[in-house]
């Protein structure tokens, strides 16, 4: 935010950074960073009067040294901002708050600190003890919802900011080191780090501590007094520093978890403070003010905290809501908006970072191979690297669950409201290193399967009767052995020649299908391709259609072909159209291409068999001759109007002549507003947004396309969409086909040949290259007991049960969602087994199976420590982005917040220990589950920005419902990552930092990516060398805003920067366009969208509000 | 007697018109006891090697309902400049350029050699011809080869600056686009939807123009708004391109299962290229030529089914109404006869297969709009490569033979009016004075169109006298009738003929024998078989049949002398001997006898009965039969089994078939060789004479006949024994055994019993 611009604030914070440094990188990665905080402080400060003055003084160095001791009211806030962190810092750290109370016990407060850091990783959590939480993250949000509400708020408010987020955890941090330094300075460093987070909040509490802090101090001890330093109570906060005290006070009780927020004794602020002002406190000490104080972060955290959160509730005994800070300037205020109570001052560094989740993983999980035998067994998250080793579980690759552990009943599953999903990637592409499933042929008595259930052969089948039956795992059913598969078992009871056949001792391979598995009881013939490109006046005008035969000229010999084969046995044809069809005929032995024009639109057809679909090799000199000839054929026309739904008619036609599979690639421009099916009215009306209406957006406006797609999927044939819009285009509708047939859709808004060439050329290779399956059907087996009930992603389904996808690439994923039917059995575990059955492209009939064991639990603490935020996310924003087709975006998105909610409620009701309920305590394996909801909630589906049309929604709706989890995590999460950080020398990847304004600073480049879009964000203040070496341009001003290609350089860090932008875009299924943006431009309000912790322009919450509101949410749960 | 013979001669070289009566009978009354109407065969175009063209235009009547045109007829004042109208007796001022005639400087039209006289006409825009092939692609390999080299040939004869178009069709139907470099574009319609001309014309883009057309108006009004099609282009400009293209051309790519037909979209694609005629060259001619090997067998105007178990309806089906698709089928090409003929396009049938076409139905396309039909067995033979290059012959000018969109108007004195015509025409329905309520043919019209005409096309024009028989006519009094053609000739130009004749009126009563005496037998016949051909499309054989004999019957009655009750004391003046005979055939013939004919045959048949001169119309209702024989020079013979003897060659032309026949000693002798002797030479020689003058009717006719060598006993017989008058058959004893002639194996009466019943009837009081 503005903090990286203040310079001011900066060169003091420079100061201090450097002896600090060390600290804080080692702790934080990131938080160095922070010293961003620093501005931000000036910022906030800006705000709010009082604050502002404290800020640039002491700002962030005074509180180390002086700064508390400036017990005057400027100083306080700076001292306040450090503590403020430290507060947010616990809240986030939830778990460590816990463990800080404990050590409160054990070890002052600032052995707190140090599990502080733990926190975010469950590691550290674990010493805690407490900790069987460990996962949890308490936050003191009792305040939280409070705070979470809108800064209106009166001064306090301003002050709570001020602090909170200026501070930033990195002054914040500091300050506290140094005072307390002298206790327990190791510590400290690491608390500040783990406190880094909530730096910026320390502010806000810090008043409120501080005062606190004074009483605490006196109980609290050591941390407190730092805390106290800053006097803010005196100011806005009066009430806070009770709860300040409380916080103080809480260290001392810290031995309770709970009690630390009880701790709050310090019943006087009761009076003083309204409700609101507590609530502050609360939250921010929760988080931060006391805990950094302590240890400084946790240590204050814990305790003010507590007292806040619980609301000293023992001292004052003033109901919880009395408590909540916003209490503070009446009780009544509870009433009031949450906005007004706003003034969080959360420490965003104290609560819970995905970046330090994702980091952790990787350091913890990223070495070793992930081997899949063992049930049940959570793999690391989609960030992290790791090989995988099958050893009779499906690599994670193909499925990732919502939780590896299931409840054995349905009623405990209901309890726990977490979706039990799991998202399938059947046909994913692995890593090099990692071998492709095993092709099994069992000639032709096909595989072998459950007489019962039907169910493949796969190693859980169990063998009895010397090896001459099966029981099928999944059904129970006795099977006869077959006398040719027959084989002896072994003293285990295993078959002797169980690791000779993969299906025996493998979790996927494949198996070679007989003609039983194929259509109409004939071997398919090979898939075939085609092309069909719109030749209307757009399309030539932006010089598409002549980029895009020149580039097919060279793409056709890339077609995808199987194993070793020499040429692809893919079949090509081509079709241009505009208001009516163009097919060619390209046979071999003509001279010349034949054209054919089909005008009936209304009654599409194919009008030639013969030569239509060839094989490029053989038909090479035609169609190149043919591709030089389609952009003059149509140079000078002037046909403004298209048609669609006849061109997938054709196609789909065309396919059926042949009687083949295939795939169409259509490079379409307009809305088809030509007299013929499927014709489109321009319906796009901003207006509907917020309505009960706005579903119809996301609806296509005719049924004509459901039908034609159900057409296309009888027939295998799927649809590859890419749009070139300059206008809207209604892509709810366009899409339906690709989307039903397992397809994909790009679209490139107005497409300029300059700018976008690189992109489109990019997606169309790499669509036309990937490998993809046809005419597929998937289904799910289970273990007796649950079920496959709901399926989201990019296919079609004419019955309940099984997936029927024309098309499937190794992109395509489906999640599915299963219920109980009935229970579980915890011994044997859950079974599923993905069969696909596909067309590979070479035309050979296949079957892919998949299978994973989980295990099943009857303690809801099993479910939740085996769970995957990401895998839940997924499952959430594709169950969301359905929602919107039938619901009010509205209800949806009150939906996912109540189920999060409950989530986390029954969490904290079931297997937390008890703690104060001001407190928000997380799992540790859905920690980062409101960070990622509130992404998914303000993504552009379910709350728009002004900017974002009616067709980029339907776009992106349809995009993520076929997104795997890697893609939906960095989609909602961008990744933001700081180029001139590191030196750069080192080949690694940077640390990626938070994706808020105020991790950025002016003086340096960022890079920002979701799977989408790239952007390089260049501050104000970068050093011209950096920006000559980088942009090739004398200085900042220089720069090109919306640059889209970095010069060719030859400087080490136009070398380094560029390639991490084409290692970003190898490692995504789609060419991110780069964008770069100028600090203070007029883009960068596109850029600061992909800022997701931060509040959006759209009305979408920050973080720590978010947080608060859902702890507010899960308080009334509980309550 | 031989002067009515001269005159008729006469008249029928001049003006190409023959009368059923060439002395009118002056009241409706005795019109209508004379039996056969009053009526002429016309030639509208009848070649005229001494008629040149006159430069300029004709002069009309001033009244607005008469327009007649100056002719020799009408009475002349060369001192006041006046002339009198003899069609309404309208006096009319000479126009400014006649300022100096006088009697012995009279314009052309005004001398009496000029009865038919031809004006060229400078006005209007001049569009050149467009000839639009419609190919069928369902074709055996070898038929498709030799189809492709007989189009190629036939762009070299064209007129260079005339338009072409190619359609093919086979499952689908491909309007080919020629105007295109490189790539070759074809519009694809589907065989089996019918669309409207509008759909059609949208489809092809060819209502596009029309907003830019109007634009461009203004700055270039003259702009030939025929060039913009992309569909019809200069044979000169792309006789290269379209070469290449019909090499190329493939069979039909669509798979065939045993058992099937191909689908054939022949209804479909004879629908755009009318519709695409239609959209770019209304009112100029232009000919669609069909060129199909097999029966339509989807889509609109589907013959048969593609289920080859089911076979093509006969006229047994017919008659069961066991033929599913026919009336559909029928209504489809009707429609889209009628439309082509309301546009002035014609359409040409060239179907060529073993089986059934669908020529029954589709028949009215050629019949309506003057275009051609022809049937064969196979593209590759003679009998179509010569027909086909026949279109295309030249007249001593160089001109083509065929002309196109003509109307033909047709005004008469007032004792006449006008009660139809039959003939290769559609009405248009102008009504006026002269046109009768009742009506022969295609009546209630003064005006008729015909769409594409040759120097052959003859149509049947029938009258009808109205004058009261107490009216009657002063002596000497004259019918006048006048024929006004307008057409586009080959050259392009727009040029009207107009032929005037006057006929005398007699008192049916006094002037009996007049009237008997000018009777034409011969253009009787043919008129009263056009009746009776016209009506046989619409009415059961046995119907027309019965009314023939009786309207025979009742003319023996009326002309015949004879005692009541008494046939054998009946007689025919000479100017009726024949008739009776012409109708006996007429009889037998395929026009009105269904049996051993397919209903394409008989379709075929009945469409070139409806357009040929008399002369061939004549030769189609009883055949000529030469004999060849070392008895004498060849002479012809009668058409009868009697005939056909062991020792002569007999040459039979049936207009449709040349018949050579051996008898049976002849074909002995050349089976032994004789003809290759040296000493037999004379052998050799009878034998080529009959194949010389065969190969002279073959050169000169269209369509060009199918030609038949065969000899006694041979299978190919049957077509001269089916022709025959049976006067000896295994039932009559007294010919078994004899050496003279051939007996036939029929039930059908012979020409004897035939007369002898004639007569009994027309003797008897009774009927």
């Amino acid at each position: 935010m503005n903090v990286n611009q203040s310079a001011p604030p900066v060169p003091p914070y420079g100061q201090p950074q450097p002896v600090y440094p060390g600290h804080h990188q080692s702790s934080y990665g990131g938080q160095p960073g922070s010293t961003a905080p620093p501005n931000p402080y000036g910022v906030y400060n800006g705000p709010v009067p009082g604050y502002q003055q404290t800020p640039p003084p002491g700002v962030s160095r005074a509180p180390p040294s002086s700064g508390v001791p400036p017990a005057s009211t400027a100083q306080v806030p700076c001292g306040q901002g450090a503590y403020g962190q430290f507060g947010q810092g616990d809240v986030q750290n939830g778990p460590s708050s816990t463990v800080q109370m404990q050590r409160l016990p054990g070890s002052q407060p600032f052995g707190s600190a140090p599990l502080a850091p733990v926190v975010s990783q469950p590691a550290v959590l674990q010493p805690y003890g407490p900790p069987p939480t460990s996962a949890q993250v308490t936050a003191q949000l009792a305040g939280m919802q409070i705070s979470g509400s809108v800064n209106p708020a009166p001064p306090p408010s301003g002050l709570g900011y001020g602090p909170p987020t200026s501070l930033a955890s990195a002054s914040g941090s500091f300050p506290n080191s140094g005072l307390y330094g002298s206790c327990p300075q190791g510590q400290a460093p690491p608390l500040s780090q783990a406190q880094g987070h909530s730096g910026a909040q320390p502010p806000q509490r810090s008043a409120p501590q501080q005062a606190s802090s004074f009483t605490p101090q006196a109980s609290g001890g050591p941390r407190m007094p730092s805390m106290t330093g800053p006097l803010l109570p005196g100011q806005s906060f009066g009430g806070p520093p009770v709860n300040q005290p409380n916080h103080v006070s809480s260290p001392p009780p810290q031995a309770l978890h709970p009690g630390t927020q009880m701790a709050g004794p310090p019943g006087p602020p009761p009076p003083m403070h309204s409700s609101q002002q507590q609530g502050y406190q609360l939250q921010q000490n929760g988080s931060f003010g006391p805990a950094r104080g302590p240890q400084p972060n946790y240590g204050s955290p814990y305790p003010g905290a507590p007292a806040f959160g619980s609301q000293p509730g023992p001292p004052q005994s003033l109901p919880p809501k009395r408590l909540d800070p916003d209490a503070i300037p009446s009780p009544q205020l509870n009433e009031l908006p949450p906005q007004q109570k706003t003034r969080h001052r959360i420490d965003p560094d104290a609560i819970p970072s995905p970046i330090q989740v994702i980091e952790d993983d990787r350091n913890n999980r990223g070495s070793e191979p992930f081997v899949t035998g063992v049930r049940g067994q959570v793999p690391p998250l989609v960030t992290t690297n790791f090989l995988v080793k099958d050893q009779g579980n499906a690599s994670p690759r193909y499925i990732r669950c919502t939780s590896y552990n299931i409840p054995c009943t349905s009623d405990m599953a209901k309890q726990a409201q977490v979706p039990l999903a799991a998202v399938i990637k059947p046909l994913a592409r692995l890593p090099p290193e990692e071998a492709s499933p095993y092709l099994v042929d069992h000639g032709e008595s096909g595989p072998l399967r459950c007489n019962r259930c039907k169910a493949y052969m796969c190693p859980f089948m169990q063998f009895v009767e010397g090896g001459r039956r099966f029981q099928c795992c999944f059904c129970s059913c006795i099977n006869d052995v077959p006398p040719q598969y027959f084989q002896h078992l072994d003293h285990t009871g295993k078959r002797v020649d169980a690791y000779d056949r993969p299906e025996l001792s493998l979790g996927s391979y494949e198996f070679l299908a007989t003609v039983d598995y194929c259509k109409n009881n004939k071997f398919p013939s090979p898939p075939a391709f085609i092309f069909m490109i719109d030749v209307s006046y757009n399309a030539i005008r932006s010089g598409l259609v002549r980029l895009l035969c020149e580039e097919l000229k060279s793409l056709l010999d890339f077609l995808p072909r199987e194993g070793g084969a020499e040429e692809s046995a893919i079949r090509v044809g081509f079709v241009t159209y505009n208001k009516v069809l163009h097919f060619y005929n390209v046979k071999s032995s003509l001279a010349q291409p034949q054209m054919m024009v089909v005008s009936d639109v209304a009654d599409m057809f194919v009008p030639l068999l013969d030569g239509f679909l060839v094989n490029v090799n053989e038909s090479r000199a035609v169609i190149i001759s043919l591709l030089d000839q389609i952009p003059e054929m149509f140079a000078d026309t002037r046909e403004t109007e298209t048609v669609f739904a006849p061109v997938i008619q054709a196609g789909m036609e065309a396919l059926k002549a042949a009687e083949c599979a295939g795939k169409l690639f259509i490079f379409h421009t307009s809305l088809p507003i030509a007299e013929a099916p499927g014709k489109l009215k321009n319906r796009d009306d901003r207006k509907l947004i917020n309505t009960d209406k706005e579903k119809t957006l996301f609806q296509p406006q005719t049924g004509a396309y459901q039908a034609l797609a159900k057409e296309c999927v009888a027939q295998g044939c799927c649809v590859d969409l890419f749009l070139f819009p300059n206008q809207y285009v209604d892509v709810a509708t366009l899409s339906v086909v690709p989307q039903l047939t397992g397809g994909s859709v790009y679209k490139y808004a107005c497409f300029q040949v300059e700018n976008d060439q690189e992109r489109f050329m990019s997606d169309l290779r790499r669509d036309v290259e990937k490998v993809v399956g046809f005419d597929a059907v998937m289904r799910v087996r289970t273990s007796t007991g649950i079920r496959a009930v709901d399926f989201f992603g990019a296919f079609y389904m004419s019955n309940t049960t099984d997936v029927e996808l024309a098309g499937l690439d190794g992109e395509k994923t489906v999640t599915v969602e299963f219920k109980h039917d009935d229970r579980l059995n915890e011994e044997s575990g859950a079974l599923l087994q993905c069969a696909l059955l596909y067309t590979s492209c070479a035309g050979q009939r296949r079957l892919r199976i998949h299978n994973l064991a989980l295990n099943c639990c009857t303690q809801l603490a099993d479910l939740y420590r085996n769970c995957e935020t990401d895998t839940l996310i997924n499952y959430m924003a594709k169950f969301a982005y359905r929602g919107v087709l039938n619901s009010p975006v509205k209800t949806v998105r009150d939906t996912l917040i109540t189920q999060c909610a409950q989530i986390l409620a029954c969490y904290r009701k079931n297997c937390a220990s008890p703690s104060s309920a001001g407190q928000l305590i997380l799992p540790e394996c859905m920690k980062l589950l409101p960070v990622y909801l509130n992404c998914v909630l303000k993504s552009d589906v379910l709350q728009p920005g002004a900017e974002v049309t009616t067709d980029d929604r339907a776009y992106v709706r349809q995009l993520v419902t076929s997104m795997d989890v890697a893609e939906t995590n960095v989609f909602f999460y961008p990744r933001l990552l700081p180029l001139t950080k590191s030196p750069i020398e080192s080949t690694t990847e940077p640390p990626a930092i938070r994706a808020s304004e105020e991790r950025l600073s002016n003086g340096d480049i960022y890079l920002l990516e979701n799977g989408l879009n790239l952007f390089i964000w260049v501050g104000a203040g970068v050093q011209q060398g950096v920006v000559q070496s980088l942009f090739s341009v004398s200085s900042f001003s220089q720069i090109t805003s919306g640059l889209s290609i970095l010069p060719v350089l030859d400087n080490p860090l136009s070398k380094k920067v560029r390639g991490l932008i084409d290692s970003l875009r190898a490692q995504r299924s789609r060419y991110m366009k780069l964008i770069v943006v100028k600090q203070e431009d007029k883009l960068e309000m596109l850029f600061k969208h992909f800022l997701v912790e931060d509040k959006s322009l759209s009305g979408g919450a920050s973080y720590v509000d978010f947080l608060c509101h859902m702890h507010k949410e899960i308080r009334q749960l509980l309550s | 007697m031989a002067t009515y013979l001269e005159f008729i001669q006469q008249n029928e070289e001049r003006d190409g018109v023959r009368f059923s009566w060439n002395v009118w009978p002056s009241s409706r009354l005795e019109a209508t006891r004379m039996v056969v109407p009053l009526a002429c065969l016309l030639t509208p175009l009848k070649e005229r090697l001494d008629l040149p063209p006159v430069q300029y235009e004709p002069v009309l009547c001033s009244r607005p309902t008469c327009k007649a045109i100056l002719n020799p007829l009408c009475q002349v004042d060369y001192r006041a400049k006046l002339w009198a109208c003899n069609f309404c007796f309208q006096r009319n001022q000479f126009p400014p350029a006649y300022t100096g005639i006088s009697e012995v400087n009279q314009p052309a039209e005004l001398m009496p050699q000029f009865s038919t006289i031809e004006y060229m006409i400078q006005r209007g825009p001049q569009s050149p011809l467009v000839f639009l092939y419609v190919v069928d692609t369902c074709l055996e390999e070898e038929d498709l080869q030799a189809l492709k080299e007989s189009l190629q040939m036939s762009l070299s004869l064209l007129p260079p600056d005339a338009l072409v178009g190619l359609i093919t069709f086979g499952r689908m139907v491909q309007v080919h686009e020629l105007s295109c470099e490189g790539i070759s574009k074809s519009y694809v319609f589907r065989g089996t939807k019918d669309l409207t001309a509008k759909q059609i014309q949208d489809m092809l883009g060819l209502t596009k123009p029309a907003m830019p057309m109007q634009q461009a108006r203004p700055a270039q009004p003259q702009e030939h708004p025929f060039v913009s099609s992309r569909f019809l282009q200069p044979v000169h400009k792309i006789d290269m391109n379209l070469t290449d293209l019909l090499g190329e051309l493939q069979r039909d790519p669509w798979p065939v299962n045993q058992g099937k037909r191909p689908l054939r979209s022949t209804g479909v694609a004879l629908s755009i290229a009318v519709g695409l005629l239609e959209g770019t060259f209304p009112n100029t001619g232009a000919r669609i030529m069909l060129f199909t090997g097999g029966p339509p067998t989807q889509g609109p105007g589907m013959v048969v089914g593609d289920e080859l178990k089911v076979p093509i309806r006969s006229w047994h089906d017919i008659e069961k109404d066991n033929a599913r698709f026919m009336k559909k089928a029928t209504k489809h090409y009707e429609m889209l006869a009628n439309r082509t003929a309301t546009n002035g396009h014609c359409i040409d049938i060239y179907a060529c297969a073993l089986d059934q076409t669908g020529l029954l139905e589709m028949k009215c396309c050629a019949n309506l709009t003057g275009g051609y039909m022809v049937m064969g067995d196979s593209f590759n033979t003679s009998l179509f490569k010569q027909t086909f290059q026949r279109i295309f012959s030249k007249d001593f000018n160089g001109d083509f033979r065929m002309a196109f969109g003509a109307t033909l108007e047709v005004k008469t004195s007032r004792e006449l009016k006008i009660a139809g015509a039959i003939g290769p025409c559609v009405s248009l329905n102008v009504k006026g004075p002269c046109v009768s309520e009742n009506e022969l043919g295609v009546g209630g019209t003064s005006q008729w169109k015909i769409c594409a005409l040759d120097a052959t096309s003859t149509l049947g024009i029938y009258f009808e006298v109205v004058n009261q028989h107490n009216a009657p006519i002063p002596q000497g009094g004259r019918g006048a009738i006048q024929f006004v053609t307008q057409y586009q000739h080959s050259s392009t130009q727009r040029r009207i003929r107009v032929t005037t004749i006057a006929r005398n009126w007699a008192d049916a009563q006094s002037q009996f024998k007049h009237i008997e005496a000018a009777f034409d037998q011969e253009a009787a016949a043919v008129l009263m078989a056009r009746l009776g051909v016209f009506r046989a499309e619409s009415e059961e054989g046995p119907d027309i049949l019965r009314w023939l004999d009786r309207q025979l019957i009742r003319l023996c009655q009326k002309f015949g002398q004879y005692n009541k009750e008494d046939p054998t004391s009946f007689r025919l003046s000479d100017s009726f001997s024949l008739y009776p005979q012409f109708m006996f055939h007429l009889r037998r013939s395929p026009f009105l006898q269904v049996f051993n004919n397919s209903p394409d045959e008989s379709s075929y048949y009945r469409h070139h009965f409806a357009r040929q001169d008399l002369t061939q119309s004549l030769i189609m209702i009883q055949p000529i039969l030469y004999s060849y024989s070392f008895h004498g020079p060849p002479e012809p013979v009668l058409l009868d089994s009697s005939s056909i003897l062991a020792d002569r060659i007999l040459l039979m032309d049936t207009f449709f078939q040349i018949v050579i026949y051996l008898g049976e000693t002849i074909a002995q002798w050349r089976k032994a060789g004789y003809q290759d002797m040296p000493e037999y030479e004379n052998f050799k020689h009878l034998l080529q004479a009959p194949v010389d003058d065969a190969q002279e009717i073959l050169q000169a006719r269209f369509p060009m006949p199918r030609y038949i060598n065969t000899e006694h006993g041979g299978s190919q017989a049957r077509f001269l024994l089916s022709k025959v008058n049976p006067s000896q058959t295994h039932n009559n004893l007294y010919a078994w055994g004899q050496e003279t002639g051939a007996p036939i194996l029929t039930d059908d009466v012979s020409l004897q019993v035939f007369m002898d019943h004639l007569k009994k009837l027309a003797v008897s009081s009774a009927s």
